[in-house]
């Protein structure tokens, strides 16, 4: 399976970023993508998968194949749902030791810092402490494989 | 009332967001000071910062006739009976728990019930949730009706010889109702029972006069009456406070301290534990004599005006649900719109220079009520204009738009 390092995927997302000249434009991508992340089963959307802000709710679910995390996210804000498209675009399909070396600076550079900053407005922080997290349990599993062999 | 001229005392109202002037209507949350609020502070800091009742020199003696003077200025404001029924706080929240840790403690046990509004601030509801798990004692919620009113027929029924406090909230932040707390303090009386009332949304709008309507406690926070954040009033009645166990032990709450035994001071330093936020109480002072200076009917009259345009300009707006249509409002709109979640909305009216609070308020029991997540909330301040609405509309309209 090809696929592109985390660190041209930031680079392509700012350089989209880059075309916008106004708030409206980039925002108006940003719902965009919202609408069109693709659907979270209902079947997905239970508590042990909710991520609480104080605002909006974030569910997300990974799924790990052949050393690579597979990300699937929803949320019931549209633009907190844009945001988290471009985080599955950057992060999904990447082998454990690269998501938990990211550093997701994307975010700052196209202007999306302040919604990381609003903690408890939204789970967007804890959504991506969470998808670490998953890519450190998926490690320790495969670790310990290895210590098994 | 010449909001043009208003408006000039408060520096932040000339500030740009986003390359856009700013609207604020976040005023519910707190309010914006005025230049008068923020010379009190510095004042202090520069000429005359020192610790207050102890020290014997010139600056002590300045630092402690401002902050008694501001005692003197709560008290007016409210209407209390005497000074020593004025207790500072930080703010709403520590004058319901202070009242919740002492007189609560002193005067609830186990079976004896509490009763609260389904419109309560957290803040009104959590110490009395605490209070009643540590007492075993009950906590009765009077319903609140589709239009964001209390059930007062249904408060009626709950109140008995076991009710032994009435704790409501006198405004709600979360819709604007006015509540009838003179009737709700008069049937709590006539059953036995003490009330409290939240004044932290009602203070800035209503006339409050404590001895009229005849409330046992009533709490407000500096920062939403045009004055600094950190400090706030708790009001009770002499003869309870004087009764009640002390909260905080410390300096100045003292009168003589051995290993053995420690005399508490009298009213009201006995609730006044450590050194005192002076600054902030002094220029709560300022604050308060802007209000009386500008008049409390004046701003109330402008404020209503704001809230009778808002309203109907909001309504128009295919798709806006105002939540909270009381017969008698404050001057704030909360408001959901059909397949938008309030916090888009918020988003993107910041974008535009508009400052709107989106969410639950602090208030979920309420938003579960209503079956919503959250709102959008504009309220609206004494310096606030009808072009400013004007400019929320439009922005609404476009926001609308991105997100549908």
């Amino acid at each position: 399976m090809d696929i592109k390092p985390i660190n041209d995927i930031e680079k392509d997302i700012i350089e989209d970023f880059g075309l916008f000249d106004s708030w409206e434009d980039k925002y108006e991508y940003i719902i965009d993508m919202g609408k069109k992340l693709a659907v979270l089963e209902d079947e997905h959307k239970l508590d042990e998968n909710k991520i609480k802000g104080c605002q909006s709710t974030v569910w997300l679910v990974a799924s790990y194949e052949d050393g690579r995390i597979f990300f699937k996210a929803d949320s019931d804000a549209v633009i907190v749902k844009g945001l988290i498209s471009m985080l599955i675009r950057v992060l999904s399909g990447h082998t454990p030791a690269e998501i938990i070396e990211a550093r997701l600076d994307f975010i700052g550079e196209i202007g999306m810092m302040t919604h990381l900053a609003q903690i408890r407005s939204n789970g967007l922080l804890s959504m991506i402490k969470q998808m670490k997290n998953y890519a450190i349990a998926f490690q320790a599993i495969d670790n310990q494989q290895i210590d098994h062999k | 009332m010449a909001t043009l001229d208003l408006r000039q005392q408060f520096p932040i109202l000339n500030r740009m967001v986003k390359g856009k002037p700013l609207v604020y209507f976040d005023n519910a949350a707190t309010a914006q000071k005025p230049q008068r609020v923020i010379d009190a502070l510095t004042h202090y800091y520069t000429h005359y910062n020192a610790n207050i009742h102890r020290g014997i020199h010139t600056l002590a003696e300045e630092a402690t006739a401002a902050y008694e003077a501001a005692r003197h200025t709560a008290q007016e404001f409210i209407g209390a009976a005497a000074p020593e029924e004025i207790i500072f706080t930080r703010g709403t929240t520590e004058g319901i728990n202070l009242v919740a840790y002492t007189w609560g403690r002193q005067n609830v046990g186990a079976g004896d019930e509490i009763i609260i509004s389904g419109m309560e601030h957290h803040s009104n509801i959590v110490p009395w949730q605490i209070l009643c798990e540590e007492k075993g004692a009950i906590l009765k919620v009077i319903p609140v009706n589709d239009n964001g009113e209390l059930a007062m027929d249904v408060y009626r029924s709950l109140l008995s010889n076991k009710t032994k406090l009435v704790s409501v909230v006198h405004v709600s932040n979360s819709l604007g109702t006015v509540n009838p707390v003179k009737e709700i303090i008069d049937a709590a009386h006539r059953a036995g029972a003490r009330v409290l009332l939240d004044g932290a949304q009602s203070a800035v709008h209503m006339d409050i006069d404590v001895q009229a309507i005849n409330c046992d406690f009533f709490a407000f926070s500096g920062h939403k009456v045009y004055g600094p954040t950190g400090v706030g009033v708790l009001y009770g009645k002499k003869e309870l406070l004087e009764s009640m166990p002390v909260f905080q032990g410390g300096g100045e709450m003292i009168k003589e301290v051995t290993f053995e035994k420690t005399i508490y001071n009298d009213l009201p330093y006995k609730y006044e534990a450590g050194t005192p936020n002076i600054a902030d109480t002094i220029a709560l002072k300022a604050a308060l004599d802007f209000i009386s200076e500008t008049g409390k009917q004046q701003i109330r009259d402008h404020e209503n005006e704001l809230l009778a345009y808002a309203t109907a300009q909001l309504q128009a707006i295919p798709g806006l649900t105002i939540i909270g249509n009381a017969k008698e409002k404050v001057s704030l709109v909360s408001f959901i719109i059909k397949d938008i979640h309030p916090q888009d909305v918020g988003v993107l009216l910041d974008n535009q220079g508009i400052a709107v609070r989106t969410g639950h308020h602090c208030t979920q029991p309420l938003m579960a009520r209503f079956g919503i997540p959250g709102t959008i909330r504009a309220s609206f301040a004494l310096y606030n204009q009808k072009e400013e609405i004007d400019a929320l509309v439009t922005s609404l309209h476009k926001t609308i738009k991105m997100l549908l």
